[in-house]
C-alpha cells in the first residue's frame, strides 16, 4: 500500500520545482487575498489610477463588490467612472486605437496581468519608475526597460531621481538586529504625498488586488479543496477495508 | 427484476457480456502497483469526456470570443473554474497515467506474442491522444496555444514539395486564424474522441480475448484447474473492481490537490504566456510545449544538421515521428524468450534503465530553453532513445535469461 502512494507521489513528483525564472531581481510579492481591507484599498487605488487606461474586461463590478463586500451602492457611486450598469463588465472608456497613437500600444487589458507575469514582478514593476530625460515620458523602469508607461503613480510615490532599489535584500543592522528594508529609492527628484513604507503598502495592496482579480475564485477553491481531500481521504478507507474483506481468500 | 433481465437478455446478450469482460474475466492474482494506470486512464477518459461536454456549453470558438468566453467559464459559469481545472489538470494526468501504462508493457513484456494487437491499438490511443491534446491547447487562443500551434504545423511545411501546401491545408489559411481554431474546436470534441472511444473497445476487447499479462510474464492459461478456470486467475469484479478503487482514492487525492491547490502547476499544466490573448504580431521570447510533449521536442531541436540537401528542420521531423514509429514495431523487436523484465537478463534491465533515464531528461530539455551544451545532451540522449529500439534485436537474444516459474510468484 505504502508503495502505490508513493508510486503515485512520485509519478507527478516531475511537474514539481520547475518554475520560470526571471532575469531581473524582484521584490518578492506573496499576495493574501483573505485579506479583505487590502482588496478594497487596492480595488480604490486600481480604479482611480490605473482604469483611466487599463480595463478588467474579464471581470464583473458586481462580483468585485460582493467579493470585496463593498456595499452596491457606494460602489456604483465611488467605483464606476463610465456610467455602466454594476454587472457589466469592467470596460474602460479609453479608444483602443486613440491609446496606441499616444503611447506606441494600447495599454493591455490587466485581468489576468498577475497570472501572466507573477504577483512579484508586478509588485516591483510598480515600484520601479525612475526618472530618465531620454524617454519621451521622462521615465523609466528598472523592471520593464524602455516602459512606455507614463509614472502615473507620481503623485503618490514622488519621482525617484535614480534608480531604484528593486530586489535588494533586506540589510540586518549588525548592533540592533533591526531588518533595514530601507526606501526603494534612495533620493527623490520631486517629494510625493507618501512615505516609502507607505507607497510600498500601497502597491502591496494594488498588487493583492489585482493578483485577486487574476483569480478571485482561490480562497474559495482552497477552502472546498479541503473538504475534497478529507472526503477522498474517508473514501480510501472504505475501500481499503473492502479491498482487504475481499482478498484475504486470495493466496 | 429479474424479469427485466431476463427480457433483455433474449434480446441482448447482456449477462453473456458482463461475464466476458468483468464477472468471470479472469485475471492474474499478482497484479503489482503498475496494473492501476489503465483503469486511471480510462476513469480520465471519462473525467475528459464529462467535464470536456458541459465546456462545450459556454465556450465560443471563434478567434473573437475563445479567449474571453474561457474566462467567462472560469468567471461566471457556475462551477465553471471547477469543469475547467478539471479538464485541463486531466489533460496532463492523462499523460502521466498513459505513461506509466506504457512502462508498465515495456517493463513486463506486455506487447510480446500474444498481445501485439493490445499494443498496437494502445499505441494508436496514444497517437489519437496526442492529436487530442495538441488541438485542445489551442481552443483557450493564448499566446502559448497560438504560437505552439504555429510551431507544430509549420513542422509539416519542412517536408520537401508538398511541406508548404500541406500545411497550409491544415491550417486553412496562412497563418493560424479563427478558420484554424473552428476545425480544431470540431476534431478536438468531435472527430478525435470518436476515434479515442473506438480505439478503447478495441484495446479492451484485444485484451480479453488473450487475457492479460502479469508481473511474472506467465501465461496462466496453462495451468488450469478441473472447471477450466486458470489456477492463477481470479474473476475481475469483484477482486479487481475493489482493488482499482484503492488506486481511484489514492489517484483522486493527488488529482485534486493539483485541481484545487496548484491548478497552472508552476506553469507546467497551464503555461503562463496563456493569460495573454493570442497576437499573431508579438511572438512569445520563449515558445514550449505542454510538458508531454517536450521529450519529441527535444528531439526535433537536437537535430541540427542539413543532410542530402535538405533542411535540418526536415530531418528533426523525421527523427521525432521515427521516435513515436519506432514503438509500433516494439513486439517484434524484442527476441527474448522471456516476458519479463524480471527474467531477462542484466542488459535489458540497463537498456530500459537507460531508455526511461533519456526519456525523462529528454522532457526536461525540451522545456528549457536551448544551449550548446543542452544540444549535444539532446542529441546523445535521441542516439539512446533509439538504440533501446535499434539494438533489442540483439541484446534480447544475446543475454542469459532466468528460468520462469511455472506458477504466478505473487
Amino acid at each position: 500500500m505504502r508503495k502505490l502512494i508513493f508510486g503515485l507521489f512520485i509519478a507527478f513528483l516531475p511537474a514539481l520545482g520547475l518554475a520560470a525564472g526571471g532575469s531581473v531581481h524582484l521584490d518578492e510579492m506573496t499576495p493574501d487575498h483573505t485579506d479583505k481591507a487590502s482588496l478594497q484599498r487596492g480595488a480604490a487605488l486600481f480604479t482611480n489610477y490605473c482604469m483611466g487606461c487599463h480595463s478588467m474586461e474579464y471581470a464583473r463590478y458586481k462580483r468585485v463588490s460582493d467579493d470585496l463586500e463593498i456595499p452596491a451602492n457606494l460602489y456604483e457611486e465611488n467605483l464606476i467612472f463610465t456610467g455602466a450598469k454594476i454587472g457589466e463588465l469592467m470596460k474602460n472608456s479609453m479608444d483602443k486605437g486613440m491609446a496606441a497613437g499616444w503611447f506606441g500600444a494600447p495599454p493591455p487589458d490587466l485581468t489576468l496581468e498577475t497570472r501572466l507575469r507573477g504577483e512579484s514582478w508586478v509588485y516591483s514593476y510598480l515600484r520601479g519608475f525612475y526618472k530618465d530625460e531620454s524617454r519621451p515620458l521622462g521615465v523609466n523602469n528598472v523592471v520593464f526597460n524602455l516602459v512606455g508607461m507614463p509614472h502615473v503613480l507620481v503623485s503618490l510615490q514622488g519621482l525617484c531621481a535614480v534608480k531604484p532599489n528593486v530586489g535588494v535584500k533586506p540589510t540586518v543592522e549588525p548592533l540592533s538586529g533591526n531588518i533595514n528594508h530601507g526606501d526603494v529609492c534612495p533620493e527623490y527628484a520631486i517629494e510625493g504625498s507618501m512615505n516609502g513604507a507607505e507607497f510600498d503598502q500601497a502597491m502591496w495592496d494594488l498588487t493583492n488586488f489585482m493578483s485577486y482579480m487574476g483569480d478571485p475564485v482561490k480562497v474559495e477553491r482552497e477552502r472546498l479543496g479541503i473538504f475534497v481531500l478529507i472526503f477522498v481521504a474517508i473514501f480510501f478507507v472504505f475501500a481499503y477495508l473492502l479491498n482487504r474483506e475481499y482478498w484475504k481468500d486470495v493466496h | 427484476m429479474q424479469k427485466l433481465l431476463n427480457w433483455v437478455d433474449e434480446r441482448l446478450p447482456v449477462i453473456d457480456a458482463w461475464n466476458k469482460h468483468v464477472g468471470k474475466y479472469y485475471a492474474p492474482k499478482n497484479f503489482n502497483f503498475w496494473y492501476f494506470f489503465g483503469s486511471l486512464a480510462m476513469l480520465v477518459l471519462v473525467n475528459q469526456l464529462v467535464t470536456g461536454i458541459w465546456l462545450t456549453m459556454s465556450y465560443n470558438p471563434s478567434g473573437d470570443g475563445a479567449f474571453a468566453s474561457v474566462e467567462y467559464i472560469m468567471r461566471d459559469v457556475e462551477w465553471g473554474w471547477l469543469l475547467r481545472y478539471l479538464h485541463s489538470t486531466g489533460a496532463s494526468a492523462f499523460f502521466v497515467v498513459v505513461y506509466l501504462h506504457m512502462f508498465r508493457g515495456l517493463m513486463y513484456g506486455s506487447y510480446q506474442k500474444p498481445r501485439e494487437l493490445i499494443w498496437i491499438f494502445g499505441m494508436l490511443i496514444y497517437l489519437v491522444l496526442m492529436a487530442e491534446a495538441f488541438m485542445g491547447y489551442l481552443l483557450p487562443w493564448g499566446q502559448m496555444s497560438y504560437w505552439g500551434a504555429q510551431v507544430i504545423v509549420n513542422l509539416f511545411g519542412a517536408i520537401p514539395v508538398i511541406g508548404e501546401d500541406l500545411s497550409l491545408w491544415i491550417r486553412g489559411d496562412y497563418l493560424i486564424s479563427g478558420i484554424t481554431l473552428n476545425r480544431f474546436f470540431a476534431l478536438h470534441v468531435v472527430a478525435l474522441p470518436i476515434v479515442l472511444l473506438a480505439l478503447v473497445v478495441l484495446h479492451i476487447l484485444a485484451l480479453h480475448e488473450v487475457g492479460s499479462n502479469n508481473p511474472d510474464g506467465i501465461d496462466i492459461k496453462k495451468n488450469k484447474d478441473e472447471n477450466g478456470i486458470p489456477k492463477d486467475g481470479i474473476p475481475f469484479h469483484p477482486y479487481y473492481s475493489v482493488h482499482d478503487l484503492l488506486g481511484v482514492a489514492v489517484f483522486f487525492f493527488i488529482f485534486f490537490i493539483v485541481v484545487f491547490f496548484f491548478p497552472e502547476m508552476g506553469g507546467l499544466f497551464l503555461e503562463k504566456p496563456n493569460f495573454e490573448p493570442a497576437n499573431n504580431l508579438k511572438t512569445p521570447a520563449h515558445i514550449a510545449p505542454v510538458w508531454y510533449f517536450t521529450p519529441f521536442y527535444a528531439m526535433l531541436r537536437a537535430v541540427t544538421v542539413d543532410l542530402f540537401g535538405l533542411d535540418a528542420k526536415f530531418w528533426g521531423v523525421v527523427v521525432m515521428g521515427a521516435a513515436i514509429a519506432i514503438l509500433f514495431v516494439l513486439p517484434w523487436l524484442d527476441r527474448s524468450p522471456v516476458r519479463s523484465i524480471r527474467y531477462k537478463g542484466w542488459l535489458s534491465k540497463i537498456a530500459l534503465a537507460i531508455f526511461v533515464v533519456s526519456f525523462v531528461v529528454l522532457g526536461y530539455l525540451g522545456i528549457v530553453p536551448a544551449t550548446e551544451g543542452r544540444t549535444t545532451a539532446a542529441q546523445i540522449l535521441t542516439a539512446l532513445y533509439f538504440a533501446y529500439f535499434i539494438l533489442m534485436p540483439f541484446y534480447t537474444r544475446m543475454e542469459k535469461t532466468k528460468p520462469v516459474p511455472e506458477r504466478v510468484t505473487g
